[in-house]
């Protein structure tokens, strides 16, 4: 399979200051890449380099097989953007918004029409068409700038920071319209927020001071191998029972009616096996959350400057 | 493409009071002006018909007109262009032109035309108040023409040096005292021409006066016309270039 987003050996100086460098990666149709990192990690430079808006320093950059320096023209096609702020003018009403950043990407005629009603539905941005995009909410607006990166039906999109500013059900519906274009086509995002890359990313690429310090893929529904659940508990077992159990190893008590079951390598067993145990147990389960510490400790890690062996 | 873009920057400014106010601040002095020329027409006109030749309606009113139009209009340009690019800059939605299928020449093109239009109105009603002078006299239509043209040619020059002053920084306050600057040197550089010394013909020929002032005259010169073309296509460039870099060097 053609890769939709391949990035070589890209370099990005500011001055003396190296951003980005030797970060390569790929991107196939039907993943979400995640870029996660600190403040100041890259991620931004990065996704501005592949939407054609800094030129990289060094390296080379491919949209759906087309040279996006060579050709940037024909790359673009391809390619929607939503910039950390999204590119509004608040002049505007959102019809006339979406009409023009269609037309930029030479849709015309009837398509016009339909393409701007679909990214409407597809943002929920059914109702606000006549209203001046100055007067929207925050909220609403980055609901805007996504519907302007995708209004076109682009097959990369580029998405940065989409969560940042929006209320948690807003939060919610942008997560899972993300996923949705995932499905159909490569959606790269950054974020600096780690549950956010769990709630929408299928592989993750982790960025500090401008270098790639992990990547990893991540599976959305089966419990992690080496993973662990936290459990809470309203009438507690003795801690050795838990060990009894099949395919958990051992358990930590965190706090009182809180535990950490960490499963057993060779015989394991999925969520809902686990859960099933522990509500026939009669231990009252109130709490079940599979942890991925593995991902959390490394970005920890990463973050706070140790090394990864 | 160019004109998508043309047509969203001609939007934008009539939905902002700025176009309206200065329209209607630049059509009250440049009516206040006409007033003053026609009294001062009918107060002559009486010595005028004693004279052979005499000068008439076109060179008493229509050309001082056109005059003021160009130096007025000067002097609006820079608050007109100096939003073009450096305000999109600031904002942030020049991204959205960068991250679309368009090349940089056609944007900046697409924004100059734009600009074009809101200088075209003007240029229409000036054309309509030299045209009503045909309600009560006869005006050389030929020489209104030579002038318009002069006009046009003006304000499109000044028009492209605004806009490559507007890609220069991401604050408009700067671009337009750069383009101020710029305007009036071309405007004024030709009093050094007066002076002797060999450098003067060459001033002579950067300042646009000279230029102006002889399609005004009613004499429309190729190389007059070079000289307009060479200064609108040298500051179009100019910006593509410079936009260009911005995408290399931030």
């Amino acid at each position: 399979m053609k890769p939709l987003i391949k990035a070589e050996d890209l370099y990005r100086y500011y001055g003396d200051h190296c951003a980005v460098q030797n970060l390569s990666f790929e991107l196939y149709p039907g993943e979400v890449l995640g870029l996660l990192g600190p403040n100041g990690a890259g991620k931004s430079s990065t996704l501005r380099m592949i939407a054609g808006n800094l030129a990289p320093s060094a390296g080379n950059i491919w949209l759906d097989g087309v040279d996006l320096q060579a050709n940037p023209i024909a790359a673009k096609r391809n390619l929607g953007y939503l910039p950390e702020n999204p590119p509004l003018y608040p002049e505007l009403t959102v019809d006339e918004y979406l009409r023009y950043c269609a037309r930029l990407h030479r849709i015309s005629g009837c398509a016009l029409d339909e393409a701007v009603a679909d990214a409407k539905g597809r943002c929920g941005l059914g109702d606000v068409g006549r209203r001046l995009i100055g007067n929207l909410s925050k909220g609403y607006q980055q609901r805007v700038g996504i519907a302007q990166a995708i209004v076109h039906n682009p097959r990369v999109v580029i998405l940065d920071e989409p969560t940042v500013g929006l209320d948690p059900i807003q939060i919610r519906e942008i997560r899972s319209l993300i996923r949705d274009l995932g499905s159909e086509r490569g959606v790269i995002l950054s974020t600096h927020i780690l549950p956010e890359v769990q709630a929408t990313c299928s592989r993750l690429l982790i960025l500090h001071r401008g270098r790639q310090a992990y990547a990893a893929s991540l599976q959305q529904d089966a419990a992690p191998a080496d993973g662990c659940f936290l459990i809470r508990l309203a009438r507690p077992p003795e801690l050795a029972s838990f060990a009894a159990m099949p395919g958990v190893s051992h358990a930590d008590e965190l706090a009182h009616g809180h535990y950490r079951l960490h499963l057993d390598d060779r015989n394991a067993c999925s969520a809902g096996q686990l859960s099933e145990q522990l509500v026939l147990a009669g231990w009252g389960l109130e709490e079940f959350v599979p942890e991925q510490p593995g991902l959390e400790q490394i970005f920890v890690r990463i973050t706070t400057g140790e090394q990864i062996a | 493409m160019i004109l998508t873009i043309a047509g969203r920057e001609l939007r934008s400014l009539f939905l902002s009071p700025l176009a309206w106010s200065l329209l209607a601040v630049m059509q009250f002095i440049l009516a206040w002006l006409f007033l003053v020329q026609m009294e001062s027409f009918t107060r002559i006109q009486p010595r005028l018909m004693g004279l052979e030749s005499a000068p008439g309606l076109t060179d008493l009113i229509v050309v001082p007109l056109l005059g003021n139009v160009a130096i007025i209009t000067l002097l609006l340009i820079p608050l007109l262009s100096m939003r073009l690019i450096s305000e999109e800059l600031r904002s942030g939605t020049f991204s959205l032109l960068l991250s679309a299928p368009v090349s940089l020449f056609r944007i900046v093109l697409g924004k100059y035309l734009g600009l074009l239009g809101m200088l075209g109105v003007i240029l229409l009603m000036s054309t309509v108040m030299a045209l009503s002078l045909l309600a009560g006299g006869e005006l050389d239509l030929g020489r209104l023409a030579a002038g318009l043209l002069g006009l046009g040619l003006v304000l499109a020059a000044a028009a492209a040096i605004g806009l490559y002053m507007s890609t220069l920084s991401p604050q408009p306050g700067v671009a337009a005292v750069g383009s101020y600057g710029l305007l009036l040197f071309l405007w004024l550089i030709n009093l050094a021409a007066g002076a002797e010394g060999r450098g003067s013909a060459l001033f002579a020929w950067i300042a646009m006066p000279t230029h102006f002032d002889r399609l005004l005259s009613g004499l429309v010169r190729s190389s007059d016309l070079i000289y307009f073309m060479l200064c609108i296509g040298l500051f179009l460039i100019l910006a593509v270039r410079r936009l260009d870099a911005l995408r290399t060097r931030p």
